[in-house]
């Protein structure tokens, strides 16, 4: 690796205007350079990975080009003449909290108070690459033993070895406090943090033995601090990215397809050319985009653009959908476990149980459509983007550009909460199209139809569960199977066709790879809980899951999706959660046990064990079989449901208690009270825990009972809130009960992602506790509920 | 285009605008006002909010003309990060925020609510803010600020 210190690399990514906006923020990165101390260091491509913690990950693909090297501690901190801290991280602030909790972390580490910490993110001027901010991945990342975490011990040892050799005094006679470091003995012999280093360099490696402070001693990790965007936020002060504005800026808006597989037949510019403000159309293959002065004007200009389409390509029934699925052809099919005994265990089974659970494409749905402004003037850009991976976006960016990555810039800016892939990527696609076709920078925000029609879905599925139960009613062989339909996704590091924009100039989604059969496992993989929690989970002979069942095959089919699709919170682990969990309460009741018993007894792991107790104990649960006695068949019924998670297997772990009232003359579902228990190693903020364990059970409340996305035989329907619906911020929400169990020596997992993913199959069990009737399809609107009763008779 | 007066949080503004710009356009674009925003453009999600004669307005869908003259209150009008309208600070003590871009649609439609009924019950304000959307679902603590709120002015 080579390193090289460049000053002429000042600015060097930066449009002008780009450069004065910054400056009219007070971000100049001059200026900042010279107020943190940092300097940025041009590198060769090294391949290095960022190290991703210690549970389990998601796939990383190793650093960018450029990137500022992750083994390097200047990477990561900067300390200036003042004493103040600057942090890098590429886990960015999506809503979620993580920023406040990672300057906790800094803080802590280094021994100085919160407010002197300024923590820079995801910025490709700046900051480490550190793949998407994604999957639960933040929390794992940077406060375990590597990355950030790693970065501020590293540093808080090497200030203590310089102090010791400024004051002359063994380090294990020093202590930090403060941003300053004093003797023991003598607290007035002391040198700050600023007089040690401030402004200069560390110029070291990550210390992988350098000791992170023990939770004991944490004073500000661990506690509740309060976010400080917040203020800005409830004063419309807050620059979420719709609210950038360069000088000189355009804006613009793109003409989408009207049907999915329409190519572009022709373009009458004069339909649009004497509209007021008007600047531009833009067409790039089947992109269509308008410029205009101002954004109602392009809004005008895009409405009366005249444009000619071929026909869609079609779309198969929705109605028939999830059979559709499931007779696709070709597959690729991927084995995750197989026992190899799974049909003999049947064979001798007392009894065979089957299930078939569907589950919907559902959209992320931001409240603010997606949005980004670029400035693209001759071989320079600079994006300002609310994309989940600065890097990745500035790698596919240039190729969609035809310019080299070196000369963008990606300034992550925050949008509305995003919860997986929505439209951010695609619409700096579409900012940066407009703005290199004008010469000057452009916005762009999406209509909600714009997104709505053309999101990469969360993932529909067709989930089939069978067990084989012995004459004790022992679950002593489970077979999973499901078909997952896939189109496109993030676009990685090269992949822009993955997303509608990147389709629209020409590029290509990643390729589907058929493959059946599936090849035997060669290593263990959750894979998104495919793996049911109740399984062993052995290949090669070791079990890995989380479960006591030995007997057990799970098959995935992966096949052509028709529209795109992509990571939704919780993605794919959702919907294999809510089969599993279905399925073992459809167990528990055919063996007439307590479902919270009927779990236990199959589980194996104590982290997920504790953490059904926890959420039956706080819900008061009454262990009884499901469905409750002496349920009438008509009017209002009650009943409670529970499910749990090992998310990813071992990144998390969460169990649900929901308590429903179904109007069985309506098949109306009111949630009234949900008790849900989170296990995420060391609680890093628990406010910020709590208010991630609330949203994310009412938005899985949401998508469990009212959303599914829609299309006729050629677009999507569900293209607004009163055609995809969700539930208001005014219906009567219930009762949310958070348990948070504190592991401060465990290792750190992911958090926001817990609770969503039991949501579903708590709801759909309580359904059957109250009523006895098995609702196996999300979302279970009243139309469903009805017909699962009716089914009961 | 025609030149249109608009009087937004105590100050005239003069612009030069079609009038049937929604008036969402006006304050975010002209004015550069971060407070109301584009969240939908159909008066389906309540991004947009603005306080207009002490109703909460749709202002994506409200033409410039039908309002022009009259006092158009925004979010940044109610109070500042260093002194927040009571409201804004119930929000803050709640830390009742996930990714905050609901907050517009929130705290308008909850303060024209509650200033013309200010002892509303639960199920009152529920029904008061049926028609906005919060997609991190902050229900839980934006209620408490919206009571803390109510509970403030009842005092």
């Amino acid at each position: 690796m080579s390193e090289s210190v460049s000053k002429a690399e000042d600015n060097a990514a930066m449009t002008p205007k780009a450069l004065a906006a910054l400056k009219r923020s007070g971000f100049s990165r001059r200026d900042f350079l010279k107020h943190s101390g940092a300097l940025i260091v041009g590198f060769s491509a090294c391949g290095l990975g960022v190290e991703r913690g210690t549970v389990h990950a998601q796939v990383f693909q190793g650093v960018s080009p450029g990137a500022p090297p992750p083994d390097r501690l200047d990477s990561w901190i900067a300390i200036a003449a003042d004493g103040s801290v600057t942090a890098y991280t590429g886990k960015e602030e999506l809503g979620q909290g993580i920023v406040v909790a990672q300057t906790q972390l800094i803080a802590e580490e280094l021994c100085v108070p919160f407010d002197r910490v300024k923590l820079v993110y995801c910025d490709t001027a700046f900051t480490p690459d550190q793949g998407y901010t994604s999957g639960s991945q933040s929390h794992p990342a940077n406060f375990n033993h590597s990355n950030l975490s790693q970065a501020g011990a590293t540093a808080r040892e090497a200030l203590l070895r310089l102090a010791s050799d400024r004051l002359g005094v063994p380090v294990d006679q020093l202590s930090a406090k403060d941003g300053a470091i004093s003797v023991k003995s003598d607290s007035s012999r002391k040198v700050s943090y600023g007089e040690l280093i401030g402004g200069k360099k560390f110029n070291m490696t990550l210390d992988k033995n350098a000791k992170r402070k023990p939770p004991r001693e944490w004073t500000l990790l661990g506690t509740p601090v309060r976010r400080s965007d917040i203020p800005a936020l409830a004063t419309g002060q807050f620059e979420f990215v719709h609210n950038v504005r360069l000088p000189g800026m355009l804006h613009g808006r793109v003409v989408r397809p009207p049907a999915v597989g329409a190519t572009l037949v022709s373009v009458d510019e004069g339909s649009v050319q004497n509209l007021p403000g008007f600047v531009k159309v833009v067409v790039k293959k089947n992109f269509v985009g308008v410029v205009a002065q101002k954004p109602w004007q392009a809004s005008q200009a895009a409405d009366k653009l005249k444009v000619n389409w071929t026909p869609g390509t079609g779309l198969p029934s929705q109605a028939d959908f999830y059979e559709h699925l499931r007779n696709q052809n070709p597959t690729r099919d991927t084995l995750l476990v197989d026992s190899k005994d799974v049909e003999q265990q049947m064979s001798h089974a007392a009894t065979v149980v089957k299930a078939t659970y569907h589950h919907p494409y559902q959209m992320h749905g931001s409240m603010g459509s997606s949005c980004a402004v670029a400035d693209v003037q001759g071989d320079k850009a600079t994006l300002w983007s609310a994309t989940q991976g600065v890097w990745y976006l500035r790698s596919t960016a240039a190729m969609v550009l035809g310019m080299k990555p070196e000369n963008l810039r990606v300034i992550f800016t925050r949008g509305s909460g995003c919860y997986g892939v929505n439209g951010a990527d695609t619409v700096t696609y579409d900012a940066a199209l407009l703005s290199q076709a004008v010469g000057k920078p452009v916005r762009v925000q999406l209509t909600r139809k714009d997104e709505m029609a053309w999101e990469n879905y969360g993932n529909a599925f067709v989930l089939e569960e069978r067990a084989g139960l012995d004459v004790q009613e022992n679950i002593i062989a489970w077979d999973h199977e499901s078909w997952l339909p896939t189109l496109g996704s993030r676009p990685g590091t090269g992949t822009p066709g993955n997303i509608i924009t990147g389709l629209l100039v020409g590029f290509q989604p990643e390729p589907f790879a058929a493959r059946t059969p599936a090849p035997d496992p060669t290593k263990y993989t959750n894979n998104s809980n495919g793996v049911p929690s109740y399984v062993a989970g052995s290949v090669g002979g070791t079990p890995q899951g989380t479960g006591a069942i030995k007997s057990e095959r799970v098959l995935v089919h992966n096949v052509i999706s028709p529209f795109w699709t992509g990571p939704l919170r919780s993605p794919v682990r959702l919907q294999n959660t809510f089969a599993h969990e279905s399925f073992i309460d459809e167990l528990a009741a055919r063996a007439k046990a307590d479902p919270v018993a009927y779990r236990l007894r199959h589980l194996s792991h104590p982290r997920l064990s504790d953490a059904v107790k926890s959420a039956a104990s706080a819900a008061n649960w009454d262990p009884r079989p499901s469905p409750k006695p002496g349920i009438r068949k008509t009017g209002l019924s009650v009943g409670r449901g529970m499910a749990c998670v090992a998310y990813e297997g071992d990144n998390g772990y969460s169990a649900m208690v929901a308590e429903v009232e179904v109007d069985q003359d309506t098949g109306k579902v009111s949630v009234k009270r949900m008790v849900v228990s989170v296990d995420c190693g060391p609680i890093s903020n628990p406010d910020g825990l709590r208010n991630q364990t609330e949203g994310g059970t009412l938005q899985g409340m949401s998508r469990a009972l009212m959303e599914e996305m829609t299309w006729d035989d050629q677009k999507v329907t569900s293209v607004d809130w009163s055609s995809y619906r969700t539930l208001p911020f005014g219906f009567a929400f219930p009762k949310i009960e958070v348990v948070m169990t504190n592991r401060p020596e465990e290792e750190a997992t992911g958090a926001g992602e817990l609770s969503i993913t039991v949501v579903a199959a708590a709801i759909a069990n309580a359904i059957f506790d109250a009523t006895g009737a098995r609702i196996r399809e999300v979302p279970f609107t009243p139309t469903r509920v009805k017909a699962a009763l009716k089914q009961i008779g | 285009m025609s030149a249109i007066t608009l009087k937004v949080n105590g100050n005239n503004h003069t612009l030069d605008l079609d009038p049937g710009t929604p008036l969402l356009y006006a304050l975010s674009d002209d004015l550069e006002l971060r407070g109301p925003k584009f969240g939908c453009g159909l008066g389906q999600c309540g991004s947009c909010m603005v306080i207009v004669k002490g109703q909460a307005v749709r202002s994506c869908i409200t033409p410039v003309e039908a309002v022009k003259g009259n006092e158009i209150t925004t979010l940044e009008g109610l109070g500042t990060v260093e002194k927040p309208h009571p409201i804004q600070q119930a929000f803050i003590e709640e830390q009742a925020a996930q990714c905050g871009f609901c907050l517009n649609a929130i705290i308008m439609t909850a303060k024209a609510f509650l200033d013309k009924n200010p002892k509303a019950t639960d199920e009152q304000i529920q029904a008061a803010m049926s028609g906005v959307l919060c997609r991190c679902f902050t229900h839980v603590r934006m209620f408490r600020a919206i009571k803390r709120y109510a509970q403030e002015m009842a005092r």
